[in-house]
């Protein structure tokens, strides 16, 4: 392999767009010429440069509305509801309880589709109005206590900078009409949400992605907490997220006792 | 109850909204890029998603974000047209019959560049609107929009390999651009 050709593979070795033997010839070459190892070791310094600035802008929101303005948008969820009940009032031969149950399913499955719309809307709201965090640190030891006595909970807050999820600050958001914890990271240039509520008592579940608008939720409860993590990272780099957020979490053991101590600490004073 | 029709067209609505929102940010960037100016962007942007909704019934996935850009792309092209400033289209032929002379000297491993890592999103951000198209494109549509090759390809409706050597040129080009850059600050200190 030339230089000159070099020089143009080796833009895609670095974008990881060649198939493996190309890559070895490309890698073969840079190895032994020190003109196309600096290049290579300068692009590569350049590409990190340039992910991890922030060179994306966000679109204003008055620009936001007047597309929405112009995308008026249906309410489907309520004509299907209302044809299920349609259906009962016009006398099926469904029992009174099953049909109960069926009601209830319905309005379950809208009161969770709502929930996950509001965390959606916060994640693109943290997005648009610049106010993606409220403390705005690296250090998870400056996080953590930025919550203290803003929140029924102390949300848990790992670094997780070593695994590729840099933390870039927490917020106070709003959930369904009650005060939640926002941990934000980043993962290049996507922003992840991590949004951390009171658990409802609910046993623990595993956490399972869901998607909406384009961004994906993991959704999950553990610690007496719920979480919810939202992104537009695709769907393994966020289950990988959760895992790892997960993972940092049980190694720290005195956090149960930690969240538990804050959640009785009512004012007993003398 | 209204007619078929019209539900059909807020299905539609309803799925393009989905589909294509998310991708707000990103479209508002690349035209931020492309048009170097806030006014011209917005105004870009909305013909773009207005026109999306128009021939939502041609996109034919699976991805949706080239797509926006593609149509984003001729939109861009029209106004630059139009206002007959174009710097899309006057650079672009001068700027790719060029030989491939390599527009870096004999570069040593660089430690200049440890240092640039350092700097602020503005000064990057100022040094890729100032590459000239196409490169400035190629060069937000891989690194900023993330695209892969083919993605980019599509979008600009060229073939690979012109991709690839666009990306090519345009990175050499703001490397030298900042590291001049750099250099003229360390004269001022």
């Amino acid at each position: 392999m030339t230089c000159a050709e070099a020089k143009i593979l080796l833009h895609a070795l670095l974008d990881g767009e060649l198939d493996a033997d190309h890559a070895y010839e490309v890698e073969a070459h840079v190895g032994n010429c020190p003109h196309c190892a600096a290049d290579s070791h300068g692009y590569r310094e350049m590409q990190l440069a340039l992910s991890a600035a922030q060179l994306r802008f966000t679109a204003p929101i008055g620009l936001r509305r007047r597309i929405e303005r112009a995308l008026p948008s249906s309410p489907p969820r309520i004509s299907s509801r209302r044809s299920i009940l349609k259906g009962f009032a016009m006398g099926t031969a469904l029992s009174a309880a099953m049909a109960a149950s069926l009601v209830i399913g319905v309005i379950r499955t809208d009161q969770d589709h709502r929930l996950v719309a509001d965390v959606v809307s916060a994640h693109v709201r943290s997005l648009q109005v610049e106010h993606l965090t409220d403390v705005q640190t690296s250090d998870q030891h400056t996080v953590k206590p930025w919550f203290n006595g803003k929140l029924a909970v102390a949300p848990p807050v790992v670094d997780l900078t070593a695994q590729g999820f840099t933390l870039i600050g927490g917020r106070l958001d709003y959930i369904d009409g009650k005060a939640v914890a926002s941990i934000v990271y980043r993962r290049r240039s996507h922003v992840i949400n991590l949004f951390v509520a009171q658990g409802s008592g609910s046993a623990d579940h595993d956490a399972k992605l869901e998607t909406m608008q384009g961004f994906n939720i993991q959704r999950w409860s553990a610690h007496g907490l719920e979480f919810f993590a939202v992104s537009d990272v695709n769907a393994d780099e966020l289950r990988e997220f959760v895992d790892k957020f997960e993972a940092a979490l049980q190694r720290s053991t005195e956090l149960t006792e930690r969240i538990n101590g804050s959640l009785v600490s009512s004012p007993d004073r003398k | 109850m209204a007619g078929n029709g019209s539900n059909d067209d807020d299905e539609k609505t309803r799925r393009f909204r989905d589909a294509a929102l998310p991708h707000l940010d990103d479209v508002y960037t690349l035209a931020r890029y492309l048009l170097r100016n806030t006014a011209d962007a917005e105004d870009a942007v909305q013909e773009c998603y207005l026109r999306a909704l128009r021939h939502f019934n041609a996109f034919r996935g699976p991805e949706i974000k080239p797509w926006l850009f593609a149509i984003l792309r001729n939109v861009c092209r029209g106004e630059c047209t139009r206002r007959s400033r174009s710097p899309l289209a006057n650079n672009v032929a001068a700027e790719e019959n060029e030989d491939a002379v390599p527009l870096w000297q004999e570069s040593t491993v660089s430690p200049e560049l440890e240092i640039l890592r350092q700097r602020d999103g503005n000064t990057i951000r100022r040094l890729v609107e100032e590459l000239p198209e196409p490169f400035r494109e190629a060069i937000v549509l891989r690194e900023i929009n993330e695209l892969s090759y083919r993605e980019i390809a599509d979008v600009v409706g060229a073939p690979i390999g012109t991709v690839m050597s666009r990306l090519a040129r345009a990175r050499s080009m703001l490397r030298e651009a900042w590291i001049a850059e750099e250099q003229e600050e360390s004269l001022l200190t």
